[in-house]
């Protein structure tokens, strides 16, 4: 376990952070900075309406219609909106295209920049301090961790975060997958082969 | 800042910790401390950058002893006190001393989700020269910025290309400084991993970064 969430599980740890963001909030509140039915409205969009759903279906779609991919690669931002998907933290897509010779990694070494519309918030191991320190470095190490193993004549590009703009990954279409439509393909893109640390 | 922060290529973190279906949130405080975050974001007494900045500036042994939502937390009680929304004895005790400064409306509900669908532009609509084409090799200029800055330690020095023109967008460390957008372009720039890392590194692969204007200089 890492720090990040071992100390998930320390209790005492845990209700002194509760209590204080309790009482942050409630203060907010008092002082009228704060609406608590706006904090639940947040809470809920981002529990329920963002998430790798959004992405995938971009995905299948970038596979099916060769029309909507290139636009994907011209502009990215208004293809993805052409799917309902905008806002946030994903003011400024690009996406990257996986090849048989080209294997796309992203990452922000800085903080935890994220593509939220098409991706929803980051996972825990996104945000930890080792996966942020090492795939820049060694991104073949952090691959072989996650399962994948590319042999050297592939080529790995690391996207380190560091500006507005947030890197989606366009994974290689599995072969055998001719005869489904686009929302059986959709299932079977996962948010992982969506940052780069998985190969479907 | 040459902060804990900027933690590309450190070593000694350990392996990368997974989990199968983890929730959004795992607890309550996380999810009222990433909304908390937002709806203080849209008083509009900070920017993106001052606020980035803020979770940076938090002492590095702290930062490092934290986790994700505590180093939240902490950057959103010192955004609030240094922008006078709230007073140390307010933050300390919880309690109101007074009311709130004046104009500062909390957001409304019925707006979050126009707010979170539009987003913001970061993108600047001036007409502004490019210093450098695509296909130029380039120099991470060897600066280190006590302030916010968005170019990592590790391609500090470094040479690397031109991929694209993102276009013109709002400079962070100055944004971040209170010091206007300074806009300037901004590209994506790739960096082998053995111009980063040395000959041991393997001979294919490469990182690429966003850097803007004034991070770089002609190789």
């Amino acid at each position: 376990m890492s720090n990040d969430h071992q100390d998930h599980h320390e209790g005492s740890h845990f209700s002194n952070v509760e209590l204080r963001v309790r009482a942050l909030e409630s203060l907010l509140v008092e002082k009228g900075l704060v609406n608590p039915e706006t904090l639940d409205k947040l809470i809920e969009t981002f529990e329920t309406r963002l998430g790798p759903r959004n992405g995938a279906r971009v995905v299948a779609r970038a596979w099916i219609d060769p029309a909507y991919r290139r636009r994907l690669r011209e502009d990215a931002s208004a293809a993805i909106a052409e799917l309902g998907y905008s806002g946030m933290q994903g003011e400024h897509m690009v996406v990257v295209e996986n090849t048989p010779q080209v294997h796309n990694l992203v990452v922000c070494t800085l903080c935890s920049c994220y593509p939220w519309p098409v991706l929803g918030l980051p996972p825990v191991w996104y945000k930890s301090n080792a996966y942020r320190a090492r795939a820049v470095i060694d991104p073949r190490g952090v691959l072989k961790e996650f399962g994948v193993e590319l042999s050297d004549e592939v080529e790995v590009r690391v996207w380190d975060s560091t500006s507005e703009v947030r890197y989606l990954v366009l994974p290689e279409r599995p072969a055998g997958t001719q005869d489904m439509n686009e929302e059986e393909l959709a299932a079977l893109v996962t948010r992982d082969s969506m940052i780069g640390t998985a190969k479907l | 800042m040459n902060g804990v922060h900027d933690m590309g290529g450190m070593h000694g973190f350990g392996p990368i910790e997974r989990e199968h279906d983890e929730p959004v949130f795992y607890y309550r405080w996380e999810a009222r401390t990433f909304a908390l975050r937002q709806a203080c974001g849209a008083l509009g007494k900070w920017n993106i950058d001052m606020a980035r900045h803020a979770n940076e500036r938090m002492p590095p042994e702290e930062y490092l002893a934290s986790t994700y939502y505590e180093r939240w937390l902490a950057g959103l009680q010192r955004l609030l006190l240094e922008n006078g929304v709230l007073t140390q004895s307010e933050l300390a005790s919880g309690m109101s001393a007074g009311p709130a400064p004046a104009g500062l409306v909390a957001f409304p509900p019925e707006k979050v989700e126009k707010a979170v669908r539009n987003g913001r532009n970061y993108c600047v609509d001036t007409p502004i020269p490019a210093g450098f084409a695509v296909g130029a090799r380039v120099i991470a200029r060897n600066i280190n910025p006590t302030g916010a800055t968005r170019l990592p330690r590790y391609v500090r020095g470094k040479h690397g290309t031109v991929d694209r023109d993102h276009g013109v967008f709002i400079f962070p460390d100055a944004n971040a400084a209170g010091q206007g957008q300074k806009p300037q372009h901004l590209y994506g720039v790739r960096f082998s991993v053995r111009e980063l890392w040395g000959a041991e590194a393997a001979p294919k692969d490469r990182v690429c970064l966003d850097l803007w204007e004034d991070y770089l200089q002609r190789a």
